[in-house]
């Protein structure tokens, strides 16, 4: 990395900052709905968060439940970096999710390789359901919106057919058989570390996720041709990239990623499938890209509170009279102010201008001292020595460092 | 020092007193003052980037000044969105059009003030049709406006401040996008405005347009006001010396060309426009290393058609290209860009830049997926800085974080310095030039049109795309020119004048037209 420039250290506004503004104004809107259905807002947060954290066992679950939100995140927020909408990260998790129960039921091998194998069969499944609709908008233009979709109904007709011909379980004509423990993400030593939650390995599949898309996107010629397709797609055409190459290639990536979200959901969390249930988390996962400013690290720390309010709302309800439903009304709210976070980024912006002149004004009358300083300093050393021009030094030194604030952009 | 006779204060529609305004990193605007009297056109003369555009901002309600007072006919009033502006009688035609094409004229224009629940046609086509032959507009109210040229969208802008009834026009850069045909129109339709009472405020860096219609005009430097003189009795070459602060010459140096080898050979090419019927008809065409070429025609016929089959970008029906002896007729545009095409685009937002990418992004747009910008897949962001940096400071880019900016919150000229500068640093054997001057200021046009000589002087071949035939004679050695799709004939600018080819432009052939 070579040196950043030398630039004016200024308050600006910035994706965390308006992130959080968000967050703490979902939070107030959920306060005040709590307080309007005639709940302690103090008590419901309380049991919301402790329902999250308050033990070893249930800060597992969160980051069981965050791992899907924080893949599909990932999945979404990849899709906007190339300009796609990609709302059919349900059908890609269950495609996912299916390739990976398939492999659990019948596929034995020695457990690092089967990893493996289980990995990539889940990546392979949702990269297909991705790449279908990648596939359309490069050759035929079709809205990938529209084509997501269709593909979500294809997956969950396609699931819906498949479990109980294929997979049935015992008792229940309505899911899978359960795949056994040791077939699936779960492992002892985290069960065990967080007290028998439900965390599994999938957190680390997602850890490595993000830094890989991350990287992907930062530092490869691959996410260079993704963010040019994705901010001008006619530049990139001009540049030379091929555009429709790239839109399929996203897509790809971007099902793969979800289908890794479907693996840690179905082999993870759950240990089987149930049939007519369109999972909720593709959805959520929109949430959590947008709170996430479509950065992958945004997307880490968004899935983790969106999984913390998610593990928290069932204990919330059952100790107090706050219905589920506000913790969702949070999510939504807060969504809703990320949307708008232009306004946030105004108010912010307007704050940091005016500490900026504040400062400002402090600094020139700082330096005005400070030359009065220095010309009494030199005027004292001026009278032993013999010329003006050494006796100037001292003030301009002691001037230079203090007046940071215009650091030479002015100069006309 | 405002040289006109005296006059009261009363007599000002705008006054702007002391304004600052400050971005990131720079000084916009820094105690800029201006005055405009009533009934004048006066014009708001300064180099990209100078700050005009941010002035205008503040006066139209888009952004806030940070200091300083607005005063509109005497009375002091504060601005806080075009609304306000549009409120106190100011109207503003901006450099890109906001009209939604397929709507008609009248449509476009009763936008926003259709009054009431039902929309009344007929009455606002009357009054936009009253206005249009009032001021010589001539525009059809019922046309659509994706079918009507780039000169007549701008008389719908116009029509729409009339309508909204304002008296202070602000024409942004109103010229840019315009043929020398309908600049004159322009003029003409702005000393009719003037006629009837209104005060115009014209925002450029052409001289001969602010000599041609401008009454007074204020000169801005790099956020600092210069002057305000008197058009009349200033010349071109004093305006230009105080916008850029040094003496500038308008003629460019160059010796007479020594063509080489072929690099680019157009053989009977035919191309297919948007519509679908024949751009670009059996057009055959050699540019040699050494020489430039210019293309001349009026806008839209064929020469953008032209470009994008030799570039890549629209697919040729028949004929063949070949670049520096390769057949590239077939060829993907990277490879096109690997036989030596260089392309600085006509639009500069749609296909130059990438605006919310960085500059230094930008700047390797073409080259990020080889050495030294990348290896093995992975980009070297330091070589990509430095490379970034030295075509910024070459090229005089200028912007609030250097190379760190988004292409995007740089101003029209210096979006159009960045390619330039990346087009050229890349030192193709073919570069393709379309209005490589667009939007840029006498400064900048002195430099870009010495480095595309020194180009041809590197032995390389230019093609010159533009609109302005005092660019094409300024640059060109040999004259191809272009109407309705075809070559009408290539002429060595030696041999020729500019009645000569305007006769061609018009499709009239040969020496017998001209007599």
């Amino acid at each position: 990395m070579s040196k950043k420039p030398k630039q004016k250290k200024e308050f600006k506004s910035n994706d965390f900052l308006i992130a959080l503004s968000a967050v703490v104004l979902g939070l107030i809107a959920g306060a005040v709905l709590m307080a309007a259905i005639g709940s302690n807002p103090f008590e419901g947060f309380l049991y919301l968060f402790r329902g999250g954290l308050m033990n070893i066992e249930r800060i597992g679950n969160t980051l069981a439940t965050a791992t899907t939100l924080m893949l599909v995140g990932l999945s979404v927020a990849f899709a906007f970096k190339t300009g796609l909408f990609n709302i059919g990260a349900s059908g890609q998790m269950l495609v996912g999710g299916l390739c990976a129960t398939l492999v659990a039921h019948h596929v034995f091998l020695p457990r690092p390789l089967y990893l493996v194998v289980l990995i990539l069969s889940a990546l392979l499944g949702g990269a297909l359901w991705g790449v279908i609709p990648g596939f359309l908008k490069a050759k035929f233009n079709v809205h990938e919106v529209v084509a997501t979709i269709m593909m979500n109904w294809i997956a969950y007709w396609s699931v819906y057919y498949f479990v109980p011909a294929y997979l049935k379980g015992p008792s229940l004509e309505t899911e899978s058989a359960s795949i056994a423990v040791t077939q699936s993400l779960r492992t002892e030593w985290l069960t065990k570390m967080f007290h028998g939650s439900y965390v599994n390995l999938g957190i680390f599949v997602a850890i490595v996720a993000v830094i890989i898309v991350k990287f992907i996107l930062d530092k490869t010629t691959l996410g260079f041709e993704l963010k040019a397709v994705g901010s001008n797609r006619f530049c990139a055409e001009y540049a030379g990239i091929k555009v429709n190459r790239n839109v399929v290639v996203s897509m790809m990536i971007a099902g793969g990623l979800a289908g890794l979200a479907g693996l840690t959901f179905y082999t993870g969390y759950a240990r089987n499938m149930q049939i007519g249930v369109m999972p909720s988390q593709g959805f959520d996962g929109i949430a959590v890209a947008l709170l996430g400013a479509s950065n992958p690290v945004g997307v880490l720390f968004s899935s983790l509170f969106f999984g913390m309010l998610q593990s928290g709302k069932g204990f919330m309800n059952a100790m107090t009279s706050v219905p589920p439903e506000i913790a969702d009304t949070i999510i939504a709210t807060i969504i809703y102010f990320t949307a708008t976070s232009v306004l946030f980024k105004k108010f912010w912006d307007g704050v940091a201008r005016k500490m900026t002149i504040r400062r400002e004004k402090e600094v020139a009358a700082q330096e005005a001292q400070d030359a009065k300083d220095a010309q009494t300093v030199a005027g004292r050393l001026a009278e032993p020595s013999s010329g003006p021009d050494v006796s100037l030094h001292p003030s301009r030194e002691s001037i230079g460092p203090v007046s940071g604030g215009t650091d030479g952009k002015e100069v006309k | 020092m405002p040289s006109k006779g005296v006059y009261s204060p009363m007599s000002h529609v705008i006054e702007m007193l002391h304004i600052r305004k400050e971005f990131p990193g720079i000084v916009a605007n820094d105690d800029i003052s201006l005055q405009v009297e009533q009934g004048e056109i006066h014009a708001i003369l300064g180099e990209n980037g100078a700050g005009k555009s941010t002035l205008m901002s503040i006066l139209f309600g888009l952004y806030h000044a940070d200091e300083g007072i607005i005063k509109v006919k005497g009375k002091e009033v504060k601005i806080s969105s075009p609304n306000d502006a549009t409120e106190l009688g100011i109207g503003m035609v901006h450099q890109h059009f906001q009209l939604v094409h397929n709507f008609t004229v009248t449509e476009n224009i009763i936008l926003g003030k259709e009054g009431g629940f039902f929309l009344d046609r007929r009455n606002a086509s009357k009054k936009i049709k009253a206005l249009s032959e009032k001021y010589g507009l001539s525009i059809d109210p019922d046309m659509v406006i994706e079918d009507i040229s780039v000169g007549m969208q701008q008389r719908v802008e116009i029509l729409k401040m009339l309508y909204r009834d304002a008296d202070i026009l602000i024409f942004d850069e109103p010229t840019a996008v315009l043929t020398p045909q309908e600049i004159d129109e322009l003029m003409q339709i702005m000393r009719n405005l003037v006629a009837e009472g209104k005060s115009i405020i014209l925002i450029t860096h052409k001289l001969d347009e602010i000599k041609a219609v401008a009454d007074r005009c204020t000169i801005i430097r790099r956020g600092k006001m210069i002057g305000v003189v008197d058009v009349a009795t200033t010349s071109q070459a004093q305006m230009a010396a105080m916008m850029v602060g040094r003496p500038v010459s308008f003629k460019v140096e160059k010796k007479t060309a020594q063509p080489g080898r072929v690099i680019l050979d157009v053989h009977h090419l035919n191309v297919m426009n948007s519509k679908k019927v024949l751009g670009v008809k059996d057009f055959s065409l050699t540019v040699r290393a050494g020489e430039i070429v210019g293309i001349a025609g009026v806008d839209g016929n064929g020469q953008s058609e032209l470009v994008e089959a030799i570039t890549g970008l629209r697919p040729i029906e028949s004929g063949a290209v070949s670049v520096a002896g390769t057949d590239v007729t077939h060829a993907s545009i990277r490879a096109r860009n690997e036989a030596g095409i260089g392309h600085i685009p006509e639009d500069r937002q749609k296909r130059g830049l990438v605006l919310n990418e960085t500059v230094a992004a930008n700047m390797v747009i073409k080259d990020y997926y080889h050495a030294p910008f990348s290896r093995h897949g992975l980009l070297k962001e330091d070589v990509i800085e430095t490379y970034a940096k030295d075509v910024v400071k070459q090229f005089d880019v200028r912007s609030g974080e250097g190379i760190f900016s988004l292409a995007g919150k740089l101003s029209g000229g210096n979006q159009q310095k960045a390619i330039v500068g990346r087009e050229m640093v890349a030192d193709p054997q073919l570069l393709i030039a379309v209005q490589p001057t667009r939007g840029l200021d006498v400064g900048a046009i002195e430099y870009i049109h010495k480095q595309l000589v020194l180009h041809r002087d590197k032995g390389h071949a230019v093609l010159l795309v533009s609109f302005e035939l005092d660019e094409i004679f300024n640059l060109s050695d040999r004259i191809a020119v272009m109407n309705n799709g075809e070559l009408v004939d290539v002429v060595k600018t030696s041999e020729t004048d500019e009645h000569e080819v305007g006769l061609l432009m018009a499709g009239v052939k040969g020496k017998e037209g001209a007599k």
